[in-house]
């Protein structure tokens, strides 16, 4: 690389949060994931979210057209995306405007000026031109004719139409950022190798963009500081980056092979829970069995076959899809069969906001059902913790003989981060028994006699000789399991299957608290609030305040020492993206008089560092 | 199979009682599922009976097999998971008229065009028993019944066209009364490779006595019924004296003494598909009711496609390896010397 033509001063920096957006064209989910492989490659700590736009095929240059990709980059360990980004690149006048909200104030925003013509500027709903009108001052604006810039570097390939010469201005963008970031090249040139090896002029047209953006940084007076973010102390060892849905696939085809079994995934296309479904089904040389069905009931019907067939299965969905499946869940319930059912919560109720993030599904995930229903429920914290909680509901599952709630929700299924990547030799096995045929002579097979540790029944599969059996979903005799309208029969069933998942507690890994054992506050969250919630106890302890907080990964049962430590505590600050069912489950647990305090908030979007850190000072102070 | 399994209709009667309605039609379905399967040389343990709810659908509790009585309208669903899990079952679906063709309409249709191999019998009564007596979808236009005291307004629904519609591969009807030809029924559909589809004439003395009896009654049936025979013209009546015959698009009746044999309409059960709907919209007192095998043809069973893929997937990816597939992504190494190093 050249030196630069004017002066330029280095400064170390810790973190940065950049927003790439422009028009869902652009390109611009590429230039994010480009930056933050780059990132991480490094050797930074890194988070990612992806903001897509609602409608599928916006009209170009509108606001609903607008996509986006944030990543939070930093020397220090990090949990979620970022709150506000610092940095802006905004491709459009559309981009700018859909973003500039979120900006951090003073925050610097990179545009493409060429893209800034009265025809963008009426799409984005703008009646001046916002680079014109004095509306961003107070922001460190960087205006650049990005478009003409890239043209002109890519002039002399003449067989490239000039379509195709602004296709790579994405790339020219990301170089740009990866001067002003003083990141190296080498990942993202050899991406494009790989990615554009059919076309050699591609190839060369991506690279020469991407580096004309890197020298503009050079070049241009404009731009008179670098900075330096220096690589985190990050555990050793292999890492890729990896999304909640991503982990929780890759988490059901390792149970699946921890259990020597097929994997069965019945599922119905729903946002945003699809991408697990795309996933599985690319995977088929783990004997991964795929079945689109008609609709969510179909789905949740074909698992119950399926694991009647003594396959691992698994069913994933959202709110929405979940109450569909309901009745078939219930039966599942009834005929003590092991699945797996994940909830990629979204915002509700109806149809809600499919592309944003809620929790609002936990008391549907309790309670949603008629009559006596007790389902285990478990939410992963982190989008790698994804992959480990797949797992863990099929041990589950398999050890109570019950369909096991997952807890995911958007924010998880699509944010990224880093992945250790574990030694799949280091995951234990699940051990699956099934009873084989009887002896002669033997008693006759009772399909619901249960394990007294366990209470599960035995997991009886079709094709075994002399363990012919049925099963329903009307009352069942104890042990025998057919129909029984006597009443003792019913509250005994009923009972037996509420020790069962009670029972589970015993499996259930202690609650963890960081923090001092005992003291004035506690904050309690659940699944994807990990990120913000944690980094803000960290902020306030750091503030030298006695503040301690518990991240419950498994909600039904609860782990036995929860009720010790919320005993400990003079306050409990629950922050939920619902308002406010952990502390209605909390409640009902340990009593009215303990003292929960809810902080609630049902936007569609996580909470951020921020928004956690002045609540709990709010308290604390 | 190495020895042939000699089992008889007492292996597949379980130890539960049964509790339809005395002179209920599925006596005689049940009775002449459990002679037929002997011969059918499956082994009892590979046989599943899943079914939904209704009369019908107590059916697996008195078959010792394999079975599921499962929710409303939903086996389908649980059939076809199970197949997948396990393509070697042979599962057989019971369902009635309400179960199969109105709550679980969407199922039905899909199973039959996804072509998974089980065999569906549905017991179609023309009405709600075990909810005491409703309309049901393929009632007749104004059937009186206690939701519909002034007579039923709806059209119904004939499930043998909407059969042919889902591109189904085997399509059949049969009557509960005649043991004899169900049985043969029965044994066609669990030969046939792909989704069955059978319809069985269902008395239900109760609520709907003599529904169907023109298809019944001794002195009236052979002219209302007409015994479908894979090659053969279509003939019937008590004579044998009356045939169908195709005046353009229109089918008509016509008696032998004016029409030569060589005239008449010819069935073939791997004919076209319009051929097997056509028979289906045969209906009394116009025309005698088909009954036997109306279509029958070869198509790749979904079980086949999808294991078939994942045989693919193996020979071009190898065998699924955890390692390979945590790594499938771009990856990067943090060690002790890169944490924290200026780059
Ligand atoms: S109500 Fe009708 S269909 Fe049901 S068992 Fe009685 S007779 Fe049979």
């Amino acid at each position: 690389m050249p030196e630069s033509k004017h002066h330029v001063e280095y400064q170390d920096i810790e973190s940065v949060i950049i927003r790439f957006a422009g028009d869902s064209g652009d390109g611009m989910q590429l230039t994010g994931l480009q930056f933050s492989n780059t990132s991480a490659v490094f050797g930074n700590d890194i988070s990612t979210l992806p903001d897509f736009p609602a409608e599928i095929r916006a009209p170009a240059g509108t606001l609903a057209g607008v996509s986006g990709f944030q990543v939070n980059f930093s020397s220090e360990e990090i949990l979620t995306p970022g709150d506000a980004p610092q940095v802006l690149v905004a491709m459009n006048p559309a981009a700018l405007k859909a973003n500039l909200i979120d900006l951090e104030p003073g925050g610097k925003i990179i545009v493409n000026t060429d893209a800034f013509n009265n025809a963008n500027l009426k799409k984005a709903d703008y009646d001046s031109n916002p680079l014109e009108d004095g509306s961003l001052d107070g922001y460190d604006v960087y205006e650049l004719p990005i478009t003409t810039l890239n043209r002109n570097a890519l002039a002399d390939l003449e067989d490239l139409s000039t379509r195709d010469k602004d296709r790579c201005k994405n790339f020219f963008s990301l170089g740009l950022t990866f001067w002003i970031y003083d990141r190296p090249l080498e990942t993202t040139l050899s991406y494009i190798d790989k990615k554009f090896a059919k076309n050699p002029l591609l190839v060369d047209a991506n690279k020469r963009a991407l580096i004309a953006g890197y020298d503009v940084g050079h070049n241009t007076e404009a731009f008179q500081t670098r900075f330096h973010i220096q690589p985190a102390h990050l555990k050793t060892g292999v890492y890729r980056r990896i999304t909640g849905n991503e982990a929780i696939a890759l988490g059901m085809i390792t149970a699946a092979q921890k259990a020597g079994k097929p994997l069965f995934y019945g599922s119905y296309p729903i946002t945003p829970a699809s991408e697990i479904l795309h996933n599985l089904a690319n995977q088929k040389q783990f004997d991964v069995r795929t079945f689109q069905a008609e609709d969510e009931i179909a789905a949740m019907g074909s698992t119950i076959g399926a694991a009647f067939g003594g396959a691992m299965a698994a069913t994933g969905t959202s709110g929405p899809g979940v109450a569909l499946k309901s009745e078939a869940i219930n039966l599942a319930l009834v005929l003590e069969l092991p699945m797996v059912i994940v909830n990629v919560q979204r915002g509700g109720p109806s149809t809600g906001l499919p592309t944003k993030t809620e929790q609002s599904d936990l008391l549907q995930a309790m309670f949603g059902r008629n009559g006596e229903s007790p389902v285990p429920v478990i939410a992963p914290a982190t989008p790698g913790d994804c992959f480990y909680m797949a797992i863990e509901a099929f041990r589950m599952a398999v050890r109570a003989m019950t369909p096991v709630f997952v807890l995911s929700d958007g924010y998880l299924g699509n944010s990224a981060e880093p992945w250790l990547i574990p030694d799949p030799d280091d995951i234990p096995p699940i051990v699956v028994k099934h009873p084989s045929a009887p002896s002669n002579g033997a008693e006759p097979f009772e399909p619901y006699k249960r394990n007294s540790e366990t209470f599960a029944r035995p997991w009886a599969i079709p094709g075994t000789p002399g363990l012919e059996h049925r099963l329903g979903g009307l009352g069942k005799q104890p042990d025998t399991g057919n129909v029984s309208y006597v009443p003792f029969d019913h509250e005994q069933m009923v009972k037996d299957r509420a020790e069962k998942i009670a029972k589970l507690a015993d499996y259930v890994p202690p609650q963890t608290l960081i923090g001092p054992e005992e003291g004035d506050l506690l904050v309690v969250s659940w699944g994807s609030t990990l990120g913000a919630v944690r980094s803000a106890v960290k902020r306030v302890q750091g503030q030298a305040y006695a503040v301690s907080h518990a991240h419950i990964r498994y909600l039904n049962p609860f782990p036995k020492n929860l009720d010790s430590i919320v005993r400990r505590f003079d306050r409990i600050l629950v922050p939920e993206m619902n308002l406010g069912q952990l502390i209605f489950l909390l409640r009902g647990r340990y009593g009215l008089e303990t003292p929960f305090i809810p902080y609630p908030k049902v936007q569609g979007r996580p909470f951020t560092i921020r928004e956690v850190t002045e609540k709990i000072l709010s308290l604390v102070e | 199979m190495s020895e042939p399994i000699k089992l008889t209709r007492k292996d597949f009667a379980s130890d539960q009682a049964v509790r339809w309605c005395p002179g209920c039609g599925d006596y005689a379905i049940l009775a002449q599922m459990q002679k037929t399967l002997p011969d059918l040389g499956v082994p009892k343990e590979n046989i599943v009976f899943i079914s939904g709810i209704g009369c019908s659908s107590r059916f697996p509790y008195y078959m010792n097999t394999y079975g599921i009585h499962s929710i409303h309208g939903r086996a389908p669903t649980l059939a076809s998971g199970l197949k997948l899990a396990n393509p070697e079952l042979s599962v057989w679906i019971i369902t009635g008229d309400g179960d199969s063709l109105s709550i679980g309409g969407n199922h039905l249709i899909h199973i039959l065009r996804r072509n998974i191999d089980v065999n569906i019998v549905l017991f179609n009564n023309r009405i709600y028993g075990l909810t005491k007596g409703q309309y049901s979808p393929t009632s007749l236009q104004g059937h009186k019944t206690k939701s519909s005291p002034m007579g039923s307004v709806e059209q119904p629904l004939n499930p043998l066209s909407v059969a042919v519609g889902t591109e189904a591969t085997f399509i059949a009807r049969t009557i509960d009364t005649n043991v004899k030809h169900m049985g043969e029924v029965f044994r066609r559909a669990a030969a046939h490779k792909g989704t069955s589809f059978v319809e069985v004439y269902q008395n239900c003395v109760i609520f709907n006595d003599g529904a169907w009896g023109y298809a019944t009654d001794n002195q009236t049936k052979d002219d209302h019924i007409l015994e479908l025979e894979d090659g053969q013209p279509l003939i019937f009546g008590k004579e044998r004296d009356k045939g169908i015959r195709l005046n353009g698009l229109i089918p008509e009746v016509v008696s032998l003494a004016d029409v030569s044999p060589n005239e008449l309409l010819v069935h073939d059960e791997d004919g076209p598909a319009s051929l097997a709907f056509f028979l289906s919209r045969m209906r009394q007192p116009a025309f005698p009711e088909p009954i036997g095998v109306f279509r029958d043809i070869k198509k790749i069973t979904y079980e086949e496609g999808a294991i078939s893929q994942i045989s693919e997937a193996v020979a071009s990816r190898g065998k699924g390896d955890l390692h390979k597939l945590f790594h499938a992504s771009d990856t990067w190494e943090v060690t002790p010397e890169h944490t924290n190093g200026h780059n």
